[in-house]
């Protein structure tokens, strides 16, 4: 007996979309009691908001895809101006509306032409009868387009005169979405966070084919008991069993255990996976060369991870700058005088300071006698353009142009040690 | 009287022309540049006027004044090319006009005068005195200045070659890395799909982050370099950007179209027409545009394989595209955040791989990268080896120039056949230049006394002996650096490094003094005395290396020697087994006696054996190094003690330091304190303290500023600046009784204020009416 019910649909549809995803269905269930049959009229908008990788993308559009209802999806990352949101609308419009593809290529630049054109998409016999959904992934980027965009998508029912259901999907809330000036309020439909027992049978869900279900379950629940507490991305959970599988396989492989020996198995894995903690995770080492480690066997040791190089060779005297730079960050100017007194004003965070005191420090730290020559200035601007420096406030040259120092003390220790 | 001033802009090329209305019917008290469209004034003569034009009346009083047209001011020119000043008068009010041409980029210029800036058009393209010149111009040219400069051409020519060379190879293996990373990566990307590992897998970027360093000589070239090889040897498709170009995604995604969609065309001649079409469409900047374009390209490209007898091996049937980020650090955040995440959706259809080039650390990427971005990519870190070496050779090619300009006798400086050839021709008086030399001078003076007066007298002499001293100072040369070499390796692994970590600072300490008489050398040698066994013997093993590879025979007997040593080694290591028995007796009777007393005795007894006996090891030990003490004393003498040296070394780094640093500040100051020193007109050839009138105006204004303190009142300054200015006409100072400052001379004030402050050496300040700030520390 399935959980989801609906008339309009056989049962075993509903059977497969239960068991292709789960955890899911009492929101799919709102879904499709939102949807109704065919025909009818949804509400015009919905609202999808929860945390990544909590399904939303994928529920929407296996429903969609599944239940073959007329639907267009875009993500709006790939729109930078809504002129391009709108006409990827409308050809993937096109391309629902007509079986040939003819590419002829729509411009549509405001969203008047945008309702027009799309009235005379919607003419075809096969999209008459039938709701369009419209499915905007990624919704909060409509917030920097037009002010009239994302008012007229949740009245594009009303605007259009047709049977058409537009979905935001976010990660974010509704209230940040809300204009000043008030709209047509959306459906909003909230998807939690998987708990651990999801994230359990979700990953154990699908096992690699030459491994038996139960194998793998039990792997699963030894990397979650690792990496939940740190990571409950469901992708990026993925992402690790897969890369780190074959090492937990490797006794089975070898005949050393059977796949019952989970003590062995775990012993096994534990420390392998915290070390993947500590690098892959972090994207210290890559997949790939993490993968590379564990055919040669080697000690993770042996490739270095991105924060191991942070040796940064420097000319003489930006060394000297960078480190003047950073004591006139952290350190009030009156203190100057007590010998550059290191207090605890690291929490407090870079302040700004001009050059001249930046120079004046530079004097006192370095040995020798420095001549303000071309060569510091020009270092100096190029530690700007480095990012190791930036430029506060306005860009006259003449004022005495403000700086902050932007590196943390750990990378000053590294310089000043060099 | 006030003095108004107004700023008006023309932009280059354009005309003359003032624009805004009002300004019809003012007055220029200075000939305008030939664009404004002025007509003079009749009668007077040194007046012009801007006509006026229909509908706008002439101005008549300053209410009516457009709020200043600031538009856009302009940069300043570079010193010492003055602006025109030019003065005009409208109405009743004076109003100073400055008009200059619209140059460099949009920076404004808030000029203590607002004035209408023009500029004087650039001349034309100036011939670039080339280095030939420099040398045939000065006036030493009777000395084989022709021949010093083909000497330094080629030499030039030798050191550049080289130099090239050694980059070229020091890239090659970071090319060749990247190259490896692609194909690897890219292998992954077809061979997806079907493993149940690979769906699982969140599907990534192959992303190199190629870090370069600040102190590496120049990333473009080097961008360049890889970009090429890429193409030679991976895929066509090679986009690099630039973070100035990329300000947003948008801007990003049409330069990376545009790049492709070129490349693509210019890769194939014959397809040319078929995509001419596509690429001069406005195309849709999207990555679905560039999906469709990549699709499109690998089919067709896939159906004429065969045809075209491509060869599989350097073409892969889809080949990756590799976006190449220039500076990563000077990218902006949301950029490249939503350029990776949108790449991401479209990796399976799109082999993208990038390439981060970063000049600091990668630690770059975590900083610019939320986690949840960087989870998208797949990094490997690259790394391009420090060209420190390389960096001392470019500064020695500089030195050659210097070196040939200053130094007569440089002509010597070639291949050692050649020189003696010129030797031979030597005229008398390059004989007496010889003679003329400290270091010859020295050698002449250890000489027995007949021989002194034959060097001093016969010119054939003297060629003769050049010619034997010549051949020693190459000697000298070659053998030098062995020895360095093989002296480093002892230095360069010992604690706190005594004389460097680096070769050439040890070349350095070597090259100034005698090395052996400083204190870091001793200090060095105690540390090697300290050395253990196996660190000693690679120590030589490598040295023995260094001095095989140099064909010189001198060496022969020392690398006899070092074997000798080797071998001394290896024998001890099996006497070394006997004598550990040794101590170990000595530990047994330790344990037998208990009582303090025979302890306490018998524990000073081993201590005294310990400090007065030398194993075999230690004895050996101090061979060594005092072999390597006399192998330094005899080879690395400074290469000031050398006869002649002057011919082949270069000392007058200070020189090449004044050339290397440019002191803008201190050039500025020179030149406008004491004007003479760059004009050199005997007028202004005056003691630094006085003020000559002859001085060009902004040098008056600035010695007087220089008087002042933080803030300089602009009324004073104008007394003063008339004051001098006034001063040589002496009896007509009475003339001038009345209060007024003559017009000519406030507008010069003004022009030279406005100068001023375009050198940044002062502002307009806010807390005083009427005042300036200076920007500079330090008085007269």
């Amino acid at each position: 007996m399935p959980t989801l019910e609906h008339p309009e649909y056989p049962e075993a549809t509903l059977l497969h979309l239960e068991s292709i995803m789960p955890c899911r269905e009492s929101q799919m269930s709102t879904l499709l009691s939102i949807f109704g049959e065919r025909q009818q009229y949804s509400f015009p908008s919905i609202f999808i908001y929860g945390h990544t990788s909590s399904g939303k993308t994928y529920v929407l559009q296996t429903l969609l895809k599944t239940l073959k209802l007329p639907h267009v999806f875009v993500n709006c990352v790939e729109c930078s101006t809504s002129r391009l949101l709108l006409e990827k609308i409308l050809s993937q419009l096109q391309s629902l509306s007509s079986k040939t593809k003819h590419a002829s290529h729509t411009s549509c630049d405001t969203l008047n032409q945008f309702v027009y054109l799309f009235k005379q998409e919607t003419m075809a016999e096969e999209l008459q009868n039938e709701t369009i959904y419209i499915v905007l992934d990624k919704a909060e980027q409509l917030r920097e387009m037009e002010a009239n965009v994302l008012p007229a998508f949740l009245r594009l029912q009303e605007l259009a005169d047709r049977n058409v259901t537009v979905i935001l999907v976010t990660e974010i809330v509704w209230e940040l979405f809300r204009p000043s000036t008030g709209c047509f309020e959306p459906l909003t439909l909230y998807f939690p966070d998987y708990s651990i027992g999801h994230l359990q049978k979700i990953l154990s869900h699908d096992h690699p084919p030459e491994y038996s279900a139960d194998f793998y379950a039990a792997y699963i629940n030894i990397l979650l008991g690792v990496f939940y507490t740190v990571c409950r991305d469901l992708k990026e959970l993925r992402h690790l069993a897969a890369l780190n599988f074959s090492k937990y396989c490797e006794p089975v492989v070898k005949g050393e255990a059977n796949e019952r020996d989970t003590r062995r198995l775990w012993k096994n894995i534990e420390s392998h996976l915290k070390k993947a903690m500590q690098t892959v995770y972090l994207r210290e080492l890559s997949s790939s060369q993490w993968e590379r480690l564990q055919q040669d066997e080697g000690e993770p040791g042996q490739v270095k991870g991105l924060s191991a190089h942070t040796h940064v060779e420097l000319p003489y005297y930006s060394k000297f700058l960078l480190i003047a730079a950073y004591l006139a960050s952290y350190n009030p100017s009156r203190t100057d005088k007590r010998f550059f007194l290191k207090t605890s004003n690291h929490l407090l965070g870079p302040k700004p300071f001009p050059l001249d005191r930046l120079l004046a420090i530079l004097y006192s730290i370095v040995d020798k006698r420095v001549v303000p020559t071309g060569n510091i200035f020009s270092q100096i601007s190029s530690l700007v353009t480095l990012q190791l420096l930036t430029l506060v406030g306005h860009d006259d040259q003449l004022d005495g142009p403000r700086y902050k120092c932007t590196v943390s003390l750990d990378f000053i220790r590294a310089i000043a040690r060099i | 009287m006030r003095v108004k001033s107004i700023l008006l802009s023309a932009r280059e090329g354009s005309d003359w022309t003032v624009p805004g209305v009002g300004w019809e019917g003012f007055r220029f008290f200075a000939p305008p540049p030939s664009g404004v469209r002025t007509r003079p004034l009749g009668g007077r003569g040194r007046e012009w006027t801007v006509p006026l034009r229909e509908g706008g009346g002439a101005l008549r009083d300053e209410k009516k004044l457009p709020p200043s047209p600031n538009a856009h001011a302009l940069a300043p020119p570079p010193f010492p090319s003055f602006p025109y000043g030019l003065r005009a008068l409208a109405g009743g009010s004076r109003y100073c006009v400055h008009v200059r041409r619209e140059g460099w980029a949009n920076m404004s210029t808030c000029s203590v005068s607002k004035g209408c800036f023009v500029f004087k058009p650039k001349s034309k393209k100036r011939r670039i005195a080339s280095t030939a010149d420099y040398f045939n111009d000065s006036k030493n040219d009777s000395e084989d200045s022709g021949l010093r400069f083909a000497t330094c051409e080629s030499l030039w020519k030798q050191i550049k070659s080289e130099t090239e060379q050694i980059q070229e190879e020091l890239n090659k293996q970071l090319y060749d890395n990247i190259i490896r990373f692609l194909r690897r990566s890219h292998s992954e990307f077809q061979e997806k799909k079907t493993e149940w590992t690979c769906r699982m897998k969140s599907s990534e970027i192959p992303t190199a982050a190629l870090v370069l360093g600040v102190n590496v000589t120049d990333h473009d070239l080097t961008f360049k370099r890889l970009s090429e090889v890429l193409q030679d040897n991976v895929t066509p498709y090679v986009v690099s950007l630039q973070a100035k170009e990329c300000p947003g995604i948008r801007h990003l995604l049409q330069k990376l179209m545009g790049q492709l969609m070129d490349c693509y065309v210019e890769d194939d001649q014959s397809e040319e027409e078929d995509y001419v079409t596509v690429s001069k469409k406005r195309i849709r900047c999207s990555l679905d545009s560039l999906t469709d374009w990549y699709e499109c390209v690998t089919k067709k490209t896939d159906s004429e394989t065969p045809s075209k007898k491509r060869t599989s091996s350097s073409r892969w049937e889809s080949p990756p595209i590799v976006v190449i980020f220039k500076d990563m650090e000077s990218f902006t955040t949301k950029v490249l955040q939503d350029f990776i995440v949108i790449s991401s959706q479209h990796i399976h259809e799109l082999p993208l791989v990038l390439i981060f080039g970063i000049a600091t650390s990668p630690m770059i990427i975590h900083r610019l990268l939320p986690h949840s971005v960087s989870s998208l990519l797949c990094i490997e870190l690259f790394q391009c080896l420090s060209c420190k070496e390389h960096l001392a050779t470019v500064i020695d090619k500089l030195s050659v120039v210097e070196h040939f300009y200053s130094q007569p006798l440089s002509v010597l400086c070639c291949q050692l056949p050649k020189a003696k050839k010129r030797v031979n021709s030597f005229s008398h008086e390059q004989c007496e230049r010889i003679r003329s030399l400290p270091s010859f001078r020295r050698y002449v003076e250890s000489q027995v006394s007949e021989k002194q007066i034959a060097l001093l007298t016969e010119d054939n002499f003297v060629k003769e002996v050049t010619q034997i001293l010549l051949e020693d100072l190459h000697i000298y040369h070659e053998n030098y650096f062995p020895v360095l070499k093989c002296l480093h390796i002892f230095t360069s692994s010992l604690p706190k490094y005594p004389l460097g970590k680096q070769i050439r600072e040890l070349h350095c300490a070597c090259l100034e003094k005698r090395v052996w008489e400083t204190e870091e050398y001793e200090s060095a040698l105690q540390l090697v005395r300290m050395l253990c066994k196996a660190d000693l013997v690679a120590m030589l093993q490598k040295c023995v290396k260094i001095f095989m590879s140099f064909p010189g025979k001198e060496f022969g007997n020392t690398v006899e020697k070092l074997k000798e040593f080797l071998a001394q080694f290896q024998n001890l290591e099996a006497e070394a087994s006997k004598v550990q028995d040794e101590p170990m007796s000595s530990q047994k009777e330790l344990q037998k006696k208990t009582d303090l007393y025979h302890l306490q005795k018998t524990l000073l007894q081993l201590k005294d054996s310990r400090s007065k006996k030398l194993t075999k090891f230690e004895m050996l030990r101090f061979e060594v190094v005092d072999f390597i003490d006399s192998l330094v004393r005899n080879y690395l003498a400074p290469a000031e003690m050398q006869t002649l040296h002057e011919v082949v070394y270069f000392s007058a780094a200070s020189t090449l330091c004044e050339h290397l640093n440019a002191a803008p500040r201190t050039a500025l100051h020179t030149a406008l304190n004491k004007p003479y020193f760059y004009l050199k007109n005997q007028a202004l050839k005056s003691d630094a303290g006085c003020f000559s009138n002859k001085a060009p105006d902004i040098c008056i204004a600035y010695k007087l500023h220089l008087e002042c303190g933080r803030l300089i009142n602009l009324v004073d300054w104008l007394e003063a600046f008339s004051t001098v200015v006034t001063a040589v006409k002496g009896t007509d100072a009475d003339s001038v009784a009345s209060d007024e400052v003559d017009e000519i001379i406030h507008a010069r004030f003004i022009r030279a204020v406005s100068e001023l402050q375009l050198l940044g050496f002062i502002k307009p300040s806010k807390r005083k009416t009427d005042h300036v700030a200076r920007l500079t520390w330090g008085g007269c």
